[in-house]
Protein backbone atom coordinates (compact mmCIF):
# COMPACT_ATOMS: atom_id res chain seq x y z
CA UNK A 1 0.00 0.00 0.00
CA UNK A 2 1.30 3.46 -0.86
CA UNK A 3 2.04 6.04 1.80
CA UNK A 4 -0.95 8.13 0.70
CA UNK A 5 -3.14 5.08 0.82
CA UNK A 6 -1.97 4.28 4.33
CA UNK A 7 -2.67 7.83 5.50
CA UNK A 8 -6.11 7.70 3.91
CA UNK A 9 -6.84 4.60 5.94
CA UNK A 10 -5.85 6.49 9.10
CA UNK A 11 -8.11 9.45 8.17
CA UNK A 12 -11.04 7.11 7.61
CA UNK A 13 -10.41 5.15 10.80
CA UNK A 14 -10.26 8.30 12.98
CA UNK A 15 -13.18 9.97 11.24
CA UNK A 16 -14.10 12.51 13.94
CA UNK A 17 -10.54 13.86 14.12
CA UNK A 18 -10.49 14.15 10.34
CA UNK A 19 -13.71 16.16 10.60
CA UNK A 20 -12.06 18.52 13.13
CA UNK A 21 -9.21 19.13 10.68
CA UNK A 22 -11.63 19.55 7.77
CA UNK A 23 -13.81 22.11 9.57
CA UNK A 24 -10.71 23.86 10.88
CA UNK A 25 -9.35 24.24 7.36
CA UNK A 26 -12.71 25.43 6.01
CA UNK A 27 -12.87 28.06 8.75
CA UNK A 28 -9.26 29.09 8.28
CA UNK A 29 -9.84 29.65 4.57
CA UNK A 30 -13.18 31.38 5.24
CA UNK A 31 -11.85 33.80 7.85
CA UNK A 32 -8.90 34.55 5.57
CA UNK A 33 -11.26 35.25 2.66
CA UNK A 34 -13.47 37.34 4.93
CA UNK A 35 -10.45 39.40 5.97
CA UNK A 36 -8.84 39.78 2.57
CA UNK A 37 -11.76 39.99 0.14
CA UNK A 38 -14.48 41.67 2.21
CA UNK A 39 -12.24 43.31 4.84
CA UNK A 40 -14.40 41.64 7.48
CA UNK A 41 -17.67 43.16 6.24
CA UNK A 42 -18.99 39.63 5.75
CA UNK A 43 -18.19 37.78 8.95
CA UNK A 44 -15.89 34.75 8.68
CA UNK A 45 -18.52 32.48 10.22
CA UNK A 46 -21.00 33.41 7.49
CA UNK A 47 -18.39 32.70 4.82
CA UNK A 48 -17.58 29.37 6.50
CA UNK A 49 -21.22 28.29 6.65
CA UNK A 50 -21.71 29.32 3.02
CA UNK A 51 -18.60 27.33 2.13
CA UNK A 52 -20.00 24.35 4.06
CA UNK A 53 -23.29 24.54 2.15
CA UNK A 54 -21.37 24.96 -1.11
CA UNK A 55 -19.21 21.92 -0.40
CA UNK A 56 -22.32 19.96 0.57
CA UNK A 57 -23.89 20.93 -2.75
CA UNK A 58 -20.79 19.86 -4.65
CA UNK A 59 -20.63 16.57 -2.70
CA UNK A 60 -24.33 15.93 -3.27
CA UNK A 61 -23.95 16.38 -7.03
CA UNK A 62 -20.77 14.27 -7.09
CA UNK A 63 -21.86 11.36 -4.87
CA UNK A 64 -25.60 11.50 -5.44
CA UNK A 65 -26.04 11.04 -1.68
CA UNK A 66 -28.16 13.02 0.77
CA UNK A 67 -25.61 13.67 3.51
CA UNK A 68 -23.46 16.31 1.85
CA UNK A 69 -19.71 15.85 2.32
CA UNK A 70 -20.41 13.11 4.89
CA UNK A 71 -21.12 10.83 1.91
CA UNK A 72 -17.46 11.10 0.96
CA UNK A 73 -15.78 8.24 2.84
CA UNK A 74 -12.86 10.43 3.88
CA UNK A 75 -15.21 13.01 5.44
CA UNK A 76 -17.77 10.69 7.03
CA UNK A 77 -16.84 12.18 10.43
CA UNK A 78 -18.45 15.48 9.40
CA UNK A 79 -21.76 13.64 9.69
CA UNK A 80 -21.02 12.94 13.35
CA UNK A 81 -19.60 16.39 14.16
CA UNK A 82 -22.46 18.16 12.39
CA UNK A 83 -25.08 15.73 13.69
CA UNK A 84 -27.84 16.45 16.18
CA UNK A 85 -25.89 15.35 19.26
CA UNK A 86 -22.89 17.67 18.91
CA UNK A 87 -25.02 20.47 17.46
CA UNK A 88 -27.44 20.56 20.40
CA UNK A 89 -24.56 20.11 22.87
CA UNK A 90 -22.82 23.22 21.55
CA UNK A 91 -26.05 25.24 21.41
CA UNK A 92 -26.83 24.46 25.04
CA UNK A 93 -23.27 25.40 26.02
CA UNK A 94 -23.77 28.91 24.60
CA UNK A 95 -26.51 29.49 27.20
CA UNK A 96 -24.00 29.24 30.03
CA UNK A 97 -23.36 32.58 31.66
CA UNK A 98 -26.35 34.30 30.05
CA UNK A 99 -27.31 36.75 32.78
CA UNK A 100 -30.97 36.65 33.86
CA UNK A 101 -30.39 39.71 36.05
CA UNK A 102 -29.08 41.79 33.15
CA UNK A 103 -32.17 40.94 31.14
CA UNK A 104 -34.32 42.14 34.04
CA UNK A 105 -32.29 45.36 34.25
CA UNK A 106 -32.74 45.93 30.53
CA UNK A 107 -36.46 45.92 31.17
CA UNK A 108 -39.30 43.72 30.07
CA UNK A 109 -38.83 45.03 26.54
CA UNK A 110 -35.54 43.14 26.22
CA UNK A 111 -37.24 39.84 26.99
CA UNK A 112 -40.34 40.79 25.00
CA UNK A 113 -38.23 41.56 21.96
CA UNK A 114 -36.90 38.00 22.03
CA UNK A 115 -40.39 36.49 21.94
CA UNK A 116 -41.70 39.11 19.49
CA UNK A 117 -38.62 38.62 17.29
CA UNK A 118 -39.06 34.84 17.18
CA UNK A 119 -42.78 35.07 16.42
CA UNK A 120 -42.31 37.84 13.82
CA UNK A 121 -39.56 36.06 11.88
CA UNK A 122 -41.43 32.77 12.14
CA UNK A 123 -44.61 34.40 10.85
CA UNK A 124 -42.84 36.02 7.91
CA UNK A 125 -41.09 32.74 7.03
CA UNK A 126 -44.31 30.73 7.34
CA UNK A 127 -46.29 33.19 5.18
CA UNK A 128 -43.57 33.08 2.52
CA UNK A 129 -43.61 29.26 2.65
CA UNK A 130 -47.40 29.18 2.18
CA UNK A 131 -47.24 31.74 -0.64
CA UNK A 132 -44.70 29.51 -2.38
CA UNK A 133 -47.19 26.64 -2.27
CA UNK A 134 -46.11 24.64 0.77
CA UNK A 135 -49.17 23.18 2.48
CA UNK A 136 -47.81 20.54 4.89
CA UNK A 137 -47.82 22.05 8.43
CA UNK A 138 -44.44 20.43 9.18
CA UNK A 139 -42.86 22.00 6.08
CA UNK A 140 -44.38 25.43 6.78
CA UNK A 141 -43.28 25.31 10.43
CA UNK A 142 -39.74 24.24 9.56
CA UNK A 143 -39.30 27.00 6.96
CA UNK A 144 -40.79 29.53 9.38
CA UNK A 145 -38.38 28.28 12.05
CA UNK A 146 -35.52 28.67 9.58
CA UNK A 147 -36.43 32.33 9.22
CA UNK A 148 -35.91 32.49 13.00
CA UNK A 149 -32.32 31.17 12.84
CA UNK A 150 -30.41 28.52 10.96
CA UNK A 151 -30.31 26.57 14.23
CA UNK A 152 -34.00 26.74 15.09
CA UNK A 153 -34.86 25.53 11.58
CA UNK A 154 -33.00 22.21 11.75
CA UNK A 155 -33.84 21.68 15.43
CA UNK A 156 -37.53 22.15 14.63
CA UNK A 157 -37.31 20.13 11.43
CA UNK A 158 -35.61 17.24 13.22
CA UNK A 159 -38.11 17.35 16.08
CA UNK A 160 -41.09 17.29 13.71
CA UNK A 161 -39.57 14.81 11.25
CA UNK A 162 -39.28 17.14 8.26
CA UNK A 163 -37.44 15.95 5.15
CA UNK A 164 -33.80 16.87 4.67
CA UNK A 165 -34.72 19.12 1.71
CA UNK A 166 -37.01 21.23 3.87
CA UNK A 167 -34.38 21.37 6.61
CA UNK A 168 -31.84 22.66 4.07
CA UNK A 169 -34.34 25.31 2.96
CA UNK A 170 -34.73 26.39 6.57
CA UNK A 171 -30.94 26.53 7.03
CA UNK A 172 -30.78 28.54 3.81
CA UNK A 173 -33.37 31.03 5.05
CA UNK A 174 -31.49 31.36 8.34
CA UNK A 175 -28.22 31.80 6.49
CA UNK A 176 -29.66 34.54 4.26
CA UNK A 177 -30.87 36.20 7.44
CA UNK A 178 -27.52 35.85 9.20
CA UNK A 179 -25.54 37.29 6.28
CA UNK A 180 -28.07 40.12 5.77
CA UNK A 181 -27.92 41.05 9.46
CA UNK A 182 -24.12 41.20 9.37
CA UNK A 183 -23.93 43.21 6.17
CA UNK A 184 -27.04 45.33 6.72
CA UNK A 185 -26.64 46.35 10.36
CA UNK A 186 -23.96 49.03 9.91
CA UNK A 187 -25.98 50.42 6.98
CA UNK A 188 -29.24 50.83 8.90
CA UNK A 189 -27.81 51.44 12.40
CA UNK A 190 -28.46 55.19 12.35
CA UNK A 191 -31.95 54.89 10.92
CA UNK A 192 -33.09 52.38 13.55
CA UNK A 193 -31.41 54.23 16.43
CA UNK A 194 -28.92 51.49 17.18
CA UNK A 195 -26.56 53.57 19.31
CA UNK A 196 -27.26 52.66 22.95
CA UNK A 197 -27.31 49.53 25.14
CA UNK A 198 -31.13 49.38 25.32
CA UNK A 199 -31.67 49.48 21.56
CA UNK A 200 -28.81 46.99 21.20
CA UNK A 201 -30.64 44.59 23.53
CA UNK A 202 -33.84 45.06 21.53
CA UNK A 203 -31.92 44.59 18.30
CA UNK A 204 -30.27 41.39 19.57
CA UNK A 205 -33.63 40.07 20.69
CA UNK A 206 -35.34 40.84 17.38
CA UNK A 207 -32.58 39.56 15.09
CA UNK A 208 -31.46 36.66 17.25
CA UNK A 209 -29.01 35.05 14.86
CA UNK A 210 -25.94 34.91 17.10
CA UNK A 211 -23.23 35.24 14.47
CA UNK A 212 -25.32 37.81 12.60
CA UNK A 213 -25.78 39.93 15.72
CA UNK A 214 -22.14 39.56 16.83
CA UNK A 215 -20.89 40.42 13.35
CA UNK A 216 -23.44 43.18 12.77
CA UNK A 217 -22.76 44.94 16.07
CA UNK A 218 -19.01 44.51 15.80
CA UNK A 219 -19.18 46.26 12.43
CA UNK A 220 -21.38 49.03 13.85
CA UNK A 221 -20.01 49.71 17.33
CA UNK A 222 -18.07 46.98 19.18
CA UNK A 223 -19.15 48.41 22.55
CA UNK A 224 -22.72 47.31 21.83
CA UNK A 225 -21.78 43.65 21.22
CA UNK A 226 -22.32 42.29 24.76
CA UNK A 227 -25.82 43.83 25.03
CA UNK A 228 -27.01 42.52 21.69
CA UNK A 229 -25.32 39.16 22.05
CA UNK A 230 -26.88 38.70 25.48
CA UNK A 231 -30.49 38.91 24.27
CA UNK A 232 -29.56 37.03 21.11
CA UNK A 233 -28.35 34.20 23.36
CA UNK A 234 -31.94 33.70 24.49
CA UNK A 235 -33.34 33.90 20.99
CA UNK A 236 -32.32 30.50 19.68
CA UNK A 237 -33.45 28.92 22.96
CA UNK A 238 -36.81 30.69 22.75
CA UNK A 239 -37.08 29.61 19.13
CA UNK A 240 -36.25 25.98 19.96
CA UNK A 241 -38.87 26.11 22.68
CA UNK A 242 -41.63 27.90 20.72
CA UNK A 243 -41.28 26.73 17.10
CA UNK A 244 -41.79 22.96 17.46
CA UNK A 245 -44.46 23.44 20.13
CA UNK A 246 -46.83 26.44 20.30
CA UNK A 247 -46.00 27.82 16.86
CA UNK A 248 -46.34 24.38 15.24
CA UNK A 249 -49.74 23.93 16.90
CA UNK A 250 -50.76 27.39 15.66
CA UNK A 251 -49.72 26.51 12.10
CA UNK A 252 -51.71 23.27 12.33
CA UNK A 253 -54.77 25.27 13.39
CA UNK A 254 -54.58 27.54 10.34
CA UNK A 255 -53.63 24.99 7.67
CA UNK B 1 -11.92 19.78 36.97
CA UNK B 2 -12.82 20.27 33.34
CA UNK B 3 -14.96 17.15 33.37
CA UNK B 4 -17.35 18.71 35.94
CA UNK B 5 -18.35 21.37 33.41
CA UNK B 6 -18.65 18.90 30.57
CA UNK B 7 -20.61 16.47 32.76
CA UNK B 8 -23.00 19.22 33.90
CA UNK B 9 -23.55 20.29 30.31
CA UNK B 10 -24.20 16.71 29.21
CA UNK B 11 -26.53 16.07 32.17
CA UNK B 12 -28.55 19.22 31.34
CA UNK B 13 -28.88 18.10 27.74
CA UNK B 14 -29.91 14.53 28.63
CA UNK B 15 -32.49 15.77 31.15
CA UNK B 16 -33.73 18.43 28.74
CA UNK B 17 -34.13 15.95 25.89
CA UNK B 18 -36.02 13.57 28.20
CA UNK B 19 -38.32 16.37 29.41
CA UNK B 20 -38.82 17.54 25.83
CA UNK B 21 -39.79 14.04 24.86
CA UNK B 22 -42.33 13.88 27.71
CA UNK B 23 -43.66 17.31 26.75
CA UNK B 24 -44.08 16.09 23.19
CA UNK B 25 -46.04 13.08 24.39
CA UNK B 26 -48.17 15.32 26.61
CA UNK B 27 -48.92 17.64 23.68
CA UNK B 28 -49.72 14.73 21.41
CA UNK B 29 -46.81 15.44 19.08
CA UNK B 30 -44.53 12.59 18.14
CA UNK B 31 -41.56 14.86 18.57
CA UNK B 32 -39.11 16.26 21.05
CA UNK B 33 -40.67 19.55 22.09
CA UNK B 34 -38.21 22.17 23.24
CA UNK B 35 -35.77 19.71 24.81
CA UNK B 36 -32.80 21.86 23.78
CA UNK B 37 -34.51 25.01 25.07
CA UNK B 38 -35.29 23.33 28.41
CA UNK B 39 -31.66 22.22 28.79
CA UNK B 40 -30.53 25.80 28.09
CA UNK B 41 -32.96 27.07 30.69
CA UNK B 42 -31.54 24.66 33.29
CA UNK B 43 -28.01 25.82 32.54
CA UNK B 44 -28.94 29.52 32.68
CA UNK B 45 -30.77 29.09 36.00
CA UNK B 46 -27.84 27.11 37.44
CA UNK B 47 -25.26 29.64 36.30
CA UNK B 48 -27.31 32.45 37.84
CA UNK B 49 -27.68 30.85 41.28
CA UNK B 50 -25.74 32.47 44.11
CA UNK B 51 -22.17 31.32 44.62
CA UNK B 52 -23.10 29.63 47.89
CA UNK B 53 -25.71 27.46 46.21
CA UNK B 54 -23.90 26.72 42.97
CA UNK B 55 -20.30 27.34 42.01
CA UNK B 56 -18.09 26.09 39.23
CA UNK B 57 -14.38 26.78 39.34
CA UNK B 58 -12.96 28.58 36.28
CA UNK B 59 -11.35 25.31 35.19
CA UNK B 60 -14.69 23.49 35.39
CA UNK B 61 -16.37 26.35 33.54
CA UNK B 62 -13.86 25.97 30.73
CA UNK B 63 -15.39 22.55 30.07
CA UNK B 64 -18.63 24.34 29.11
CA UNK B 65 -17.00 27.31 27.43
CA UNK B 66 -15.03 25.06 25.12
CA UNK B 67 -18.23 23.61 23.69
CA UNK B 68 -19.77 27.06 23.49
CA UNK B 69 -16.80 28.15 21.40
CA UNK B 70 -17.26 25.06 19.20
CA UNK B 71 -20.74 26.30 18.29
CA UNK B 72 -19.84 27.95 14.97
CA UNK B 73 -17.49 25.15 13.77
CA UNK B 74 -20.17 22.57 14.56
CA UNK B 75 -22.70 24.65 12.65
CA UNK B 76 -20.24 24.71 9.73
CA UNK B 77 -20.03 20.89 9.89
CA UNK B 78 -23.82 20.77 10.03
CA UNK B 79 -24.05 22.92 6.90
CA UNK B 80 -21.51 20.68 5.15
CA UNK B 81 -23.61 17.56 5.71
CA UNK B 82 -26.91 18.98 4.48
CA UNK B 83 -28.66 17.81 1.34
CA UNK B 84 -28.11 21.10 -0.49
CA UNK B 85 -28.22 19.65 -3.99
CA UNK B 86 -31.78 18.39 -3.53
CA UNK B 87 -33.03 21.63 -2.04
CA UNK B 88 -31.68 24.05 -4.60
CA UNK B 89 -34.97 24.02 -6.53
CA UNK B 90 -36.67 25.85 -3.68
CA UNK B 91 -33.80 28.29 -3.13
CA UNK B 92 -35.99 31.31 -3.79
CA UNK B 93 -38.17 30.49 -0.77
CA UNK B 94 -35.13 30.65 1.50
CA UNK B 95 -33.98 33.91 -0.05
CA UNK B 96 -37.37 35.63 0.16
CA UNK B 97 -38.08 34.31 3.67
CA UNK B 98 -34.68 35.46 4.89
CA UNK B 99 -34.86 38.92 3.32
CA UNK B 100 -38.39 39.64 4.54
CA UNK B 101 -37.70 38.33 8.06
CA UNK B 102 -34.67 40.61 8.42
CA UNK B 103 -36.47 43.63 6.96
CA UNK B 104 -39.43 43.19 9.31
CA UNK B 105 -37.11 42.74 12.31
CA UNK B 106 -35.04 45.84 11.45
CA UNK B 107 -38.22 47.91 11.18
CA UNK B 108 -39.37 46.81 14.63
CA UNK B 109 -36.14 47.78 16.46
CA UNK B 110 -36.96 51.51 16.88
CA UNK B 111 -40.60 50.70 17.71
CA UNK B 112 -39.67 48.40 20.62
CA UNK B 113 -36.62 50.41 21.73
CA UNK B 114 -38.85 53.47 22.18
CA UNK B 115 -40.88 51.53 24.75
CA UNK B 116 -37.87 51.17 26.97
CA UNK B 117 -36.09 54.43 26.27
CA UNK B 118 -38.38 56.29 28.66
CA UNK B 119 -37.90 53.80 31.45
CA UNK B 120 -34.21 53.79 30.67
CA UNK B 121 -34.16 57.58 31.00
CA UNK B 122 -36.10 57.39 34.26
CA UNK B 123 -33.72 54.79 35.60
CA UNK B 124 -30.79 56.96 34.63
CA UNK B 125 -32.31 59.97 36.38
CA UNK B 126 -33.15 57.96 39.50
CA UNK B 127 -29.65 56.58 39.64
CA UNK B 128 -28.11 60.04 39.46
CA UNK B 129 -26.70 61.21 42.80
CA UNK B 130 -29.18 63.46 44.62
CA UNK B 131 -28.01 67.03 44.93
Amino acid sequence: MSIIGEFEAVLVKYELLTAFVFVGLVMLASYWLSDRLTRGSIHGSAVAITAGLGLAYWAGVTTGGSQGVADITLLSGVGLLGGAMFRDFAIIATAYGADLEAIRRGGIVGAASVVIGVVLSFLVGAVVAVSFGYTDPIDVTTIGAGAVTYIVGPVTGTALGASSEIVVLSVGAGLVKSVLVMVGTPLVANKIGLNNPVSAMVYGGLMGTTSGVAGGLAATDPRLVPYGAMTATFYTGAGCLLAPSILFLAVRLFI
Amino acid sequence: MVIYGVALLAACMLLGIQMGSWLGTALGIEANVGGVGLAMLMLIVLSNLSKQRFHLSPVSESGIKFWSAMYIPIVVAMAAKQNVAAALDGGLVALVAGILAVSASFLLVPVLARFDKETALEDAENSLPKQ
